[in-house]
């Protein structure tokens, strides 16, 4: 076949490919995940798959590694055909994956883990010469991270080091990266990106899965754009594209990258925030007097690095962490009551950070998890009963207005993907018609197609007369949506900006830099 | 320095059944094919260990299934079993849907069937009170004297985080020491086991009380105690898949989390959730002595408040479920004493138990045969 022309014709290593996947079709009941997908990764280059939420890039990765077995479709590895029946199949042929999920035991080691299922040690563990293997395993790659470290110890990014060094632990010079970069802060992954340099310059081959363009563009050799199960695009040379293309190519239509404001006049004080010291989690001070003031139809935006108090923040306004002094004003009544019930009862909408954890119920249905907040009032309540007529034909409605996708009404919601959770707790939060929305960190982790459609529904709310607080640490997303941005550093509003300035938004986000605030 | 996974090649047969994960929802028919194909598998191993130790399994099998379904007779007393199990198999379902392991309903039983008793013994009714008053006020009794029990632990879960496992299990044996106190000293009847036998205004009406009226009901033990069963499966179905409040215990179980996000109070669910399901197994205790036994005496539960966690898992929670897993356990236990009095009855319950669980695994993973190709 063609295939063995090739090979005669090219001897250079440029050309000789470590990965060939031809005509993969997966099929999973009532969804056509991957239809006939060609996709190839030389060896030593880094090699994006683009595509957005559901476009079937996890899947045709995890057919390549072995976890899924393909309907059709053939797959060579450094040139032989190979058939792989299990994730061990895989790695045996030097192909490790590094899943979103990371799959460690948090009591054990960094040593411990990466030991785990394997054949040596037999029965006498001998920690310390392992230890050192690994040392010198993550020195090569700068992957540094202790060994004798717990995992529980460490952070997510030294979580994730770990899990790749199991894979480079088992000999594997092919690395399938899942959305790599979602967990990592935004210093990690500089860093990440120069260990990924350092281990192609050592000769391994990886194929780094993502959505964000504009990481694909700094890290990747080629890029490969899926969408909806199908290649818009294979193989393209990193240096001659550009983010627009990339863009177009992943959803099919231009994506306004900026979405338009048109100029509003706010109106009465909706929420205010009073001098409100709260505590964390681990009973430290968290709010050390923040101040803040929501009105009618703005949206303002809270900038700030991760872990400066916007969770608390957030959860103080929503009612579900009581304040240890000052007060929450919703609406010229109290709410942070440490029960929610109170802010919902004044219209007070909560889009949570954490999605599966706090913002819906995995194993029920969309219908109850749509009703999470409608369920008290009319129509879904009649008396002390449901309404399954009206609470399902919410559900329905909310369904298509808001896209979400799913199979049937009784789907649970565990089985949404990431976009389609987040649009149906937007759908739920902005269905209630709130007086104030509190969007924690809205667009996170979605595609560029879906992150437009939830800024939309955003300013949508604003138009309507919505107060808005939009908590991210997206500075895009804050300056293009926001009227007015503060940034929180260290439990206090340290600055106030109207107009875009990234320059005193990051002196001020890091602490160096903090200016009077009026509201 | 890199250490190669060592490779292990070994000989594969041509075919392989391959596990995978289901990613989308099983469909209704499913979960109770399966578990009947797990019973079905349960009865042919236990066939083969029958007959592995000389028995006949074919006419052993026969036997149970007349002894506990062969008349209308011992179908009856079928379900006389199977009433206590039904009404302890709700109270743990119902806890169990929050997540609250109530694992103390032989003790809400038992405290249940004091309560009933004390309203004929103390008494707080006299003895010519009508049937019509007297069940009525025994059941309230009985309910509230569960529900109490479940109310301590409830509310030390919900006030103070303290773990209902160890509660809800301590306070079985304070239940059935407290009883015995009662049993033996207040209200024995010349110092034995037992209390004086109760006027028949406080008997549940049995089917065989009407033969008169209807010869087919003559020596039918089954009581009104089952229709209370039914009834409580129909409301516990209702509470939980149709009212707010079985809303909120099923979000709450889902997840705490976002329970709180929804505003709802966890710290008052979680009390009323233990009241209701004590409640219920005191129920239990009520239709045992004044259906069965007729009397307060010691030995009225046999480890049924155990039976109903076992019954509620095996009913995946679902109330109507739970009825007919009471009835087949109902079963076993008349059954499992016609063919001897230990050994074999409990093997093959355990091998059903285990059957049922190891099912489980296929709502989650669908089994592939797929063949093996040489690379």
């Amino acid at each position: 076949m063609n295939r063995d022309l090739d090979k005669t014709m090219s001897q250079a290593p440029s050309t000789a490919y470590a990965v060939e996947m031809q005509g993969i079709v997966k099929q999973f009941p009532g969804v056509l995940a991957v239809a006939g997908v060609d996709f190839d990764l030389r060896e030593g280059e880094i090699h994006a798959l683009l595509g957005e939420n559901g476009a079937g890039k996890s899947t045709l990765m995890n057919v390549l590694a072995g976890l899924y077995r393909p309907e059709s479709g053939t797959i060579s590895i450094h040139g032989q055909p190979v058939d792989l029946r299990s994730p061990r199949d895989a790695i045996e042929r030097g192909l490790g994956m590094v899943h979103q999920h990371f799959m460690l035991v948090p009591s054990q080691t960094v040593t411990e883990n990466i030991l785990l299922g394997l054949d040596e040690p037999r029965f006498v563990m001998r920690l310390a010469r392992y230890d050192r293997q690994v040392a010198e395993l993550g020195e090569r790659f700068g992957l540094r991270v202790d060994p004798k470290a717990r995992i529980w110890q460490l952070s997510v990014g030294e979580q994730q080091r770990v899990e790749i060094l199991k894979m480079l632990y088992r000999g594997a010079d092919i690395l399938i990266l899942d959305e790599p970069t979602a967990v990592l802060a935004p210093q990690e992954i500089e860093e990440f990106f120069n260990t990924l340099r350092s281990m192609k310059a050592q000769g391994k081959s990886i194929i780094f899965i993502s959505h964000k363009l504009g990481e694909v563009m700094a890290v990747a050799d080629r890029i490969t754009v899926l969408r909806k199960g199908r290649v818009t695009a294979a193989g393209l040379d990193a240096a001659t594209t550009n983010a627009p293309e990339l863009a177009r190519l992943m959803v099919g239509r231009e994506v306004l990258f900026r979405v338009e404001r048109v100029h509003r006049e706010p109106g009465e004080v909706i929420l205010s925030v009073d001098d409100v010291h709260a505590l964390n989690d681990k009973g430290l001070p968290a709010l050390r007097g923040v101040s803040l003031k929501v009105r009618s139809g703005e949206i303002v935006g809270v900038a700030g690095v991760a872990g400066n108090g916007q969770r608390e923040l957030a959860e103080v306004i929503t009612g579900l962490r009581p304040c240890t002094s000052g007060r929450v004003l919703v609406h010229d009544r109290e709410v942070s009551t440490g029960s929610a019930s109170t802010a919902i009862g004044q219209g007070v909408a909560h889009v949570p950070e954490d999605r599966i954890g706090v913002g819906s119920a995995p194993n029920l249905d969309l219908v109850d998890n749509l009703i999470m907040k409608s369920y008290r009032q009319p129509p879904v309540a009649r008396g002390w009963v449901i309404d399954q007529i009206a609470a399902r034909q919410n559900a329905g409605q909310l369904k298509n207005e808001y896209e979400i996708v799913a199979p049937s009404l009784d789907t649970s919601a565990r089985l949404l993907s990431g976009g389609n959770l987040q649009r149906l707790i937007l759908a739920r939060e902005i269905s209630a018609q709130p007086r104030l929305l509190v969007a924690v960190q809205p667009t996170r982790g979605l595609d560029v197609g879906a992150i437009e459609g939830v800024q939309r529904l955003l300013l949508a709310q604003r138009e309507a007369g919505a107060a808005i607080l939009l908590i991210s640490e997206e500075l895009d997303e804050l300056f293009s949506l926001s009227d007015r941005v503060a940034v929180i550093y260290d439990g206090q509003i340290v600055g106030q900006l109207l107009e875009e300035d990234r320059e005193t938004v990051g002196l001020m986000m890091t602490g160096q830099m903090r200016m009077p605030v009026g509201s | 320095m890199t250490t190669k996974a060592r490779t292990t090649s070994r000989w594969r047969p041509p075919f392989r059944i391959q596990m995978e994960a289901r990613l989308e929802e099983v469909p209704r028919w499913l979960p109770p094919l399966i578990s009947l194909g797990a019973i079905v598998a349960a009865l042919i191993l236990g066939g083969v260990v029958l007959a592995a130790v000389g028995g006949d399994p074919f006419a052993t099998y026969a036997h149970i299934a007349r002894a506990s379904f062969g008349s209308l007779g011992v179908f009856s007393d079928t379900l006389v079993k199977a009433t206590p199990l039904i009404l302890v198999g709700l109270a743990c379902t119902l806890a169990f849907r929050m997540r609250l392991w109530n694992i103390g309903a032989e003790g809400q039983l038992f405290v249940g069937a004091f309560g009933a008793s004390a309203v004929v013994l103390i008494p707080l009714l006299p003895p010519e009170t009508p049937r019509t008053v007297m069940i009525p006020v025994m059941m309230l009794a009985g309910f509230l004297a569960g529900a109490l029990w479940g109310f301590v632990p409830g509310y030390l879960k919900a006030r103070l985080n303290v773990n209902e496992i160890i509660t809800t299990l301590m306070m079985n044996y304070i239940a059935i020491s407290w009883n015995y106190f009662f049993i033996f000293g207040v209200w024995s009847e010349g110092g034995f086991e037992m209390s004086k036998v109760f006027p028949k205004s406080a008997w549940l009406p049995r089917l065989a009380d009407y033969a008169r009226q209807a010869p087919a009901f003559r020596g039918l033990t089954t009581h009104l105690g089952l229709v209370f069963g039914l009834l409580a499966a129909v409301a516990v179905w209702f509470i939980l898949y149709r009212s707010k409040w079985g809303y909120e215990i099923r979000l709450i179980g889902d997840n705490p989390k976002a329970a709180q996000y929804a505003g709802i109070p966890i710290v008052r669910n979680t009390i009323l959730v233990m009241m209701l399901s004590g409640g219920l197994a005191g129920l239990a205790g009520m239709s045992e002595i004044s259906g069965v036994v007729h009397r307060l005496q010691g030995n009225i539960s046999h480890g049924y408040g155990f039976t109903g966690i076992i019954i509620a898992w095996l009913a995946k929670l679902n109330p109507f479920a739970v009825v007919l897993v009471s009835v087949l356990f109902g079963s076993l236990i008349l059954a499992g004493r016609e063919i001897q009095p230990s050994g074999i009855p409990k093997l093959i319950q355990g091998i059903i138990l285990f059957a049922l669980i190891a099912s489980e695994v296929l709502l989650r993973y669908r089994l592939r045969v797929v063949r093996v190709q040489e690379a």
